[in-house]
């Protein structure tokens, strides 16, 4: 067992009043092909174990590795999108370490010439300021497969049992996106790595090569950060902070980064140059393995592959067929749903722009997406502490719900208790309403009763709506709304109540 | 000796063709000779007797019936066993692989299913292919059938020596460093490595992947023209393989003619080094050249002596790397430490440990330290930029001739155990043989005689993609040794076994 030790950490703000935060990030991407990187198992991660594979996954005797051309195309299109170079030939090298997640015990990637360079990502902050960040490479290779842990302390390898192992994920087609370092983003420093990586997200999602969920391991974050003082030009010791795999995790991560160094330079001690493990639960780092530059991986050229040749003519045909930007996309979405540039901006800062688009597809109004998703379901998220995408609601689930409402059946009111039940896995919303009960009244017997009733217990309010002050209904209305638990449509309870005192709205 | 065992393939898959004998009676011969004459040869660490007949016994129905069979349909073949096959087990001559089955075929097992050849079993070799001697093999050596006290060569003796003992018409090598021509040259076999490219390599066990290529080992040129026909040509599952066509070979083999030939002696690979009796033999077969029309010309070849220096660099690089995925872990032996605890790297490495030789171990710390940071471009690199001047020697020498010959290996067959302790003395076996695996260019040896009663032979090499050369000049050389041996060169072999 090993003990958790919380690290000393600075305020954020002291933090930055003394240092200079550099960042550097790595993210993989995983390709949505449908077969994997050298062979042509499905690639399909999260089916029964060890069963999307092949020989060559296996690393059986005697197998030979074959390029995924699909995987190509897509790495060269994530190289177009972030305004890379494509090579023009570019070779795979062996990437060498023993460890039973590597079922060759070297992993096929790219070392000295990766398939796009030398690019760049305008990444536009919440303020809408847009800083720069400089795109170093992005280079194919292939996943490892997935290690679980039985047994010992908390699933990790110390202390375990003994150790599962799917190769399912061995092979899977991946571009490791790597910037270069990024400085002058000062305190915005966790924001901006949040957003950059928001960002690459949305450009693989954008471009259809990847399925792109973060919490799918689709999209995973390296995030390296270093501190020197302000005015110094040489970089300080960088950490590196593995498998950050939530957008919020990854502003968390570099921010407590920060504030980790910091208090480490603070105290007169050196950064170890080190990887280190975000913790979700404490909200913190622990130290990984140390990790040097002389790391030994003993790469050579992969001999059993052939240089993979692009032409101008592959490229602009590729060039062709990427989407509308990003950036592009949401001034154009903006005006299409007539939203303010404040409305927007929180509609993209939540993360539910997708949602939004996908909902306005799917039926509704871009008023009523907007509702729904920035109030009750963000409500929601922030209760669970969850991004408001992964509270379970459908785009489908909210059309529904809309005209549910529209058509008179629920009102908003009850369309909340609905989702509750939907959620709760009552069934689709008509099976919860009918079990639940919560259908609008519109039988107009049981309400006039209760019009009655309300009347009856206040007089003198009905006598003043008979003499013409028919603002003053909305207190018999709300009796009525209370006597029924809600359940009655309000618009038709006010018709009633000025049909029954013989006064026209 | 039966007749079904000493015909050529050629000659089998014509009688079979004519309905003079069938496959099951040429297969159960050689299955025959395999149970009398193995015990003292071992060249088989698998006999795949019932699969054989079985295979054979479908091709004899299939004649009856009518239909269309492949030339060599009922001609039994022997793999050597660095080559995967289904339902047979694969070892590569290593405890690592002791008793492992592949689930999968090579794409080379796949043609030879698909042309119904019985496949009598898997040879011996030197352990993942390292060696010269078949001494390195974890399943004992196999002898020479010439004399029984000394190597067939390596690391494919198992497959010269079962061809050369009549245990098979023909078998399957592969060739790294010289692999398939040495063994053919000790015994008195024929070997061939193919352009690199011209065989698929898929399932073939991989040592240094640039080097590898595998090809057919038999008593005549004309039987290896025919086996590399079927095994070669373009393979989707490696990426390496080419696409050219595989040539008509056969056809250049059964017209052999060096009349108008350019053959270009190579100067740096005769002469010192190469002993007396081997260095007699070539010059015999250069005189027999000249007097059947060739124009023998001498080329220079500079950078071919650092070529075997290069070459253990590349290699044992490469191999160290291939040969990591074994490590106790998916498949075949798993070593537990002594010790507690029982952590993944301590089984890996009492794995790695237990089920490799010591020619597999130096040779895997070899490329390892040629690889690590800060001496690799002194090692792996340069010995590439080797290859590539090697490359040039090449080129230089194909444009003064149409085709290379020099020795094939520097010696006889030596004794068993007496290169065993010393390493260079052993790799020096491959000096006129790794040049053409540095190039990717095709060679064959065939016999050329016998020194001091034992087997020399004669390479010839031809540029890339130019097989049939080799197979036009080896059968030309061939025909003449023959007439004037006045018959095979094997024919004058020891008897092994019982006289039928």
């Amino acid at each position: 067992m090993s003990v958790h030790i919380q690290d000393e950490t600075l305020s954020f703000e002291e933090a930055m009043e003394k240092y200079d935060p550099v960042l550097g990030f790595e993210v993989h991407v995983e390709l949505n092909t449908k077969t994997k990187m050298f062979s042509d198992a499905p690639n399909i991660f999260g089916d029964e174990p060890n069963t999307a594979v092949t020989p060559v996954d296996l690393g059986m005797p005697g197998v030979l590795p074959v390029v995924n051309k699909k995987a190509v195309e897509y790495s060269i299109l994530i190289g177009l999108a972030l305004n890379c170079k494509i090579a023009e030939s570019c070779t795979f090298a062996r990437k060498q370490y023993f460890y039973p997640d590597t079922p060759k015990n070297f992993q096929t990637s790219q070392y000295e010439d990766p398939i796009a360079y030398d690019g760049y990502l305008d990444i536009e902050l919440e303020d809408g300021t847009v800083f720069r960040v400089e795109i170093e490479r992005a280079h194919m290779e292939e996943d490892a497969g997935k290690l679980t842990h039985m047994g010992g302390a908390a699933g990790r390898i110390q202390g375990a049992d003994f150790s599962l192992v799917d190769y399912n994920r061995a092979g899977v087609p991946l571009v490791e996106i790597v910037t270069k370092p990024i400085e002058g983003a000062g305190s915005r420093a966790p924001e901006l790595a949040k957003a950059y990586v928001a960002a690459i997200r949305e450009i693989v999602k954008n471009l259809g090569v990847s399925d792109a969920k973060m919490e799918r391991g689709n999209v995973r974050c390296d995030a390296n950060v270093s501190l020197r003082p302000y005015g110094q030009e040489k970089f300080g010791t960088r950490s590196e902070t593995k498998n950050v795999n939530s957008l919020r995790a990854v502003e968390r991560a570099v921010r407590f980064e920060i504030q980790r160094h910091a208090a480490v330079l603070d105290s007169g001690n050196e950064i170890v140059q080190e990887t280190r493990h975000w913790h979700e639960d404490t909200r913190s780092t622990t130290s990984g393995r140390p990790k040097s530059d002389a790391d030994d991986y003993r790469y050579f050229p992969e001999p059993d592959l052939l240089p993979v040749v692009t032409t101008t003519e592959w490229i602009e045909e590729l060039r062709s067929r990427l989407p509308e930007p990003p950036a592009e996309r949401r001034k154009r979405l903006k005006e299409d749903w007539g939203y303010s540039d404040a409305e927007f901006r929180d509609v993209v800062n939540a993360g539910v722009m997708e949602a939004i688009e996908e909902t306005i597809a799917a039926g509704a109004s871009a008023q009523v997406a907007r509702k729904w998703w920035m109030g009750e379901v963000a409500r929601r998220a922030k209760e669970a502490e969850v991004d408001p995408v992964d509270v379970g609601v459908t785009p489908e689930l909210i059309v529904e719900l809309d005209r549910l409402v529209q058509t008179g059946k629920i009102n908003d009111k009850l369309a909340r208790q609905v989702l509750d039940g939907v959620l709760a896995g009552e069934g689709i919303p008509e099976e919860v309403i009918e079990k639940r009960g919560l259908a609008v009244v519109s039988d107009d017997g049981p309400l006039l009763e209760a019009i009655d009733a309300a009347l009856a217990a206040q007089p003198d309010v009905a006598d003043k709506i008979r003499g013409g002050k028919v603002q003053a209904v909305g207190a018999i209305v709300g009796g009525v709304m209370k006597a029924t638990r809600g359940q009655a449509d309000a618009g038709r309870v006010r018709e009633l109540i000025l049909e029954r005192l013989g006064v026209s709205a | 000796m039966s007749e079904l065992i000493t015909s050529s393939a050629a000659q089998l898959a014509a009688k079979l063709a004519a309905g003079e004998v069938s496959a099951v009676e040429v297969t159960q011969a050689h299955l025959d000779r395999i149970a009398e004459v193995d015990g003292a040869i071992n060249a088989f660490l698998h006999v795949n007797t019932d699969e054989a007949l079985q295979v054979a016994a479908d091709v004899d129905k299939a004649r009856a019936a009518g239909e269309e069979l492949h030339e060599l349909a009922g001609v039994p073949i022997a793999i050597k066993d660095l080559i995967v096959t289904k339902g047979q087990p694969t070892t590569a001559g290593s405890k690592m692989l002791e008793g492992w089955m592949s689930p999968y075929d090579a794409t080379v097992i796949s043609k030879i299913r698909a042309a119904r050849m019985p496949m009598l079993g898997k040879t011996n070799l030197d352990e993942f292919a390292m060696g010269s001697s078949t001494e390195h093999s974890a399943y004992g050596p196999t002898r020479n059938p010439w004399d029984l006290d000394r190597i067939p060569g390596g690391s494919g003796g198992g497959s010269a020596a079962a061809v050369a003992a009549f245990e098979a018409p023909l078998a399957l090598g592969t060739d790294t460093g010289g692999s398939i021509r040495q063994p053919a040259s000790v015994t008195g076999s024929v070997g061939v490595k193919p352009t690199y490219g011209g065989v698929s390599r898929y399932g073939a066990i991989a040592m240094a992947s640039s080097l590898d290529q595998i090809g057919p080992v038999s008593r005549t040129v004309l039987d290896a023209a025919l086996l590399q026909e079927l095994i070669g040509g373009h393979d989707p599952r490696d990426s390496t393989s080419l696409t050219d066509p595989v040539g008509a070979l056969a056809d250049a083999a059964r017209n052999g003619n060096v009349a108008g030939m350019r053959i270009g002696v190579i100067k740096e690979l005769q002469g010192e080094g190469y002993e007396a009796g081997v260095q007699a033999r070539f010059t015999e077969s250069l005189d027999m050249l000249r007097d059947a029309g060739a124009e023998i010309v001498e080329v220079s070849c500079p950078n071919f002596k650092y070529a075997l220096g290069a070459y253990y660099l590349i290699m044992p690089s490469e191999a160290s790397s291939n040969l990591a995925k074994y490590d106790g872990v998916r498949y075949g032996m798993r070593e537990l430490p002594a010790e507690p605890p029982l952590t993944i790297e301590r089984v890996m490495g009492a794995t790695r440990a237990a089920g490799f030789g010591d020619e597999v171990k130096r040779r895997i710390i070899l490329g390892t330290y040629a690889l690590s940071a800060g001496y690799y471009d002194a090692y792996y690199g340069s010995a590439q930029k080797v290859r590539t001047l090697i490359q040039r020697d090449f080129n230089a020498a194909f444009a003064q001739a149409d085709v290379l010959i020099s020795p094939t290996s520097p010696n006889t067959a030596f004794k068993l155990g007496e290169k065993l302790d010393d390493p260079l003395a052993m790799y020096l076996n491959d000096v006129a043989t790794i040049p053409a695996n540095m190039a990717g260019v095709p060679g064959i040896s065939i016999p050329g005689g016998l020194s001091d009663g034992l087997p020399v032979g004669i390479q010839f090499l031809a540029p890339a993609r130019e097989d049939i050369r080799l197979y036009r000049a080896g059968a030309a050389l061939e025909g003449m040794l023959e007439q004037k041996w006045g018959g095979p060169l094997l024919a004058s072999a020891p008897v092994l076994g019982g006289v039928k």
